[in-house]
């Protein structure tokens, strides 16, 4: 499989980012419900948050790259059976998927930075505060993060339903690209 | 320097007798020469000192009869601020303050027994959390006099302890760390 996109495939590149994403965003949606809860004397009380944090903003990092290289190697174009109505609902579910990501990191990151504090990415090197001082930020921002997550993974379950309806009822290629794998 | 107000103030009770002396004081909010401070217990080992930072309320004050005194407070519970960003949200949230449901905290005293010279214990109902108990604040007369600016001051401090469960806060920090210690220090100008 070749690295770059293309026309009837996704490439190697897309494809791990693709998932790479997938699994990362339910495993901090699912540690972030989870840490909510913690008890004071658990020993993950002070290390979730740590790895949520440290994660996130990898996460930050990996999503800026996914979108140059968007630009650099363009995915492959819309399947001929798909409708101009399933091509503009999937434009818009995915740039409101990108959106959603950006939303949620950056409100995680202004929660933690409120105060002008950095956040250290697993001990190796720290992400300095850029924004503070906006009246009460970390509540805003927190309560940004919380309603803009479950946006974030019900869209993408949607997005995951929308992939099988492609794949089991129209039986087309969509979701098997996604693996680099197109039939037709 | 106390001792000689309280003494010229005792007179001056004697001579306007019959006369009420008491004196109605505000906060002193727009200079900021108010403190409603807390500490907290860290595990044991240390403490976590906080601050609310919006509060206002006023008291009468005599010195002759300091029973007859009288204080309100009214306190926004999400101007907490403990100097971290992240502590302070969660105190706001559902753990801890509950500020978007209970917005505001007073204290309204009920009765002041004088202890000695310049103290007294001020009880009062502390509404806190949504819940309204009795609370009591050991207090110091600090002292009395003519600002530098035309006005008339009078200042106070005290302590409180509050067991943080009876307020209905559910977070459990530990056996160290059931109580908060309220630290006051109020200046008002007369009105």
């Amino acid at each position: 499989m070749q690295w770059r996109n293309s026309s009837r495939n996704y490439g190697l590149t897309s494809i791990l980012l693709h998932w790479g994403v997938a699994l990362t965003v339910v495993g901090l949606f699912a540690l972030g419900l989870w840490m909510r809860g913690l008890n004071y004397y658990s020993q993950w009380y002070r290390t979730a948050p740590d790895i949520h944090k440290s994660v996130g903003l990898i996460l930050l990092a990996v999503m800026v790259l996914r979108l140059v290289w968007r630009w650099l190697s363009p995915p492959p174009a819309a399947l001929p059976t798909h409708t101009p109505l399933v091509r503009l609902a999937s434009t818009a579910g995915h740039l409101t998927l990108y959106a959603g990501l950006f939303v949620v990191m950056l409100s995680g990151y202004l929660i933690s930075t409120a105060d002008g504090r950095p956040i250290s990415v697993f001990g190796w090197f720290e992400v300095p505060a850029l924004v503070t001082g906006i009246p009460r930020q970390e509540d805003l921002a927190g309560d940004v993060h919380f309603y803009a997550a479950w946006a974030l993974v019900i869209l993408a379950a949607l997005h995951a339903l929308a992939a099988f309806k492609h794949h089991f009822i129209d039986r087309d290629d969509t979701l098997r690209r996604m693996f680099g794998r197109a039939k037709y | 320097m106390l001792k000689k107000t309280f003494t010229a103030l005792t007179l001056g009770a004697a001579l306007f007798a019959g006369q009420a002396m008491a004196a109605d004081y505000a906060i002193d909010k727009q200079g900021q020469h108010a403190f409603v401070n807390f500490k907290i217990s860290h595990l044991g080992y240390s403490w976590i000192y906080g601050t609310f930072k919006d509060f206002d309320g006023s008291f009468s004050f005599d010195a002759a009869r300091p029973e007859a005194s009288k204080v309100n407070v009214t306190l926004k519970t999400a101007s907490v601020d403990t100097n971290h960003a992240e502590r302070d949200k969660h105190l706001r949230s559902g753990d801890f303050l509950n500020v978007d449901k209970h917005p505001t905290a007073t204290f309204t005293s009920t009765r002041v027994e004088s202890t000695g010279e310049g103290t007294a214990n001020i009880t009062g109902d502390l509404t806190l959390n949504g819940v309204t108990k009795p609370v009591v604040i050991a207090a110091k007369f600090l002292g009395e006099g003519k600002d530098p600016w035309g006005g008339y001051r009078a200042g106070f401090e005290g302590t409180a302890n509050i067991k943080m469960k009876d307020f209905g806060i559910k977070m459990d920090l530990g056996p160290q760390s059931e109580n908060v210690e309220l630290i006051l220090t109020v200046e008002g100008v007369r009105k």
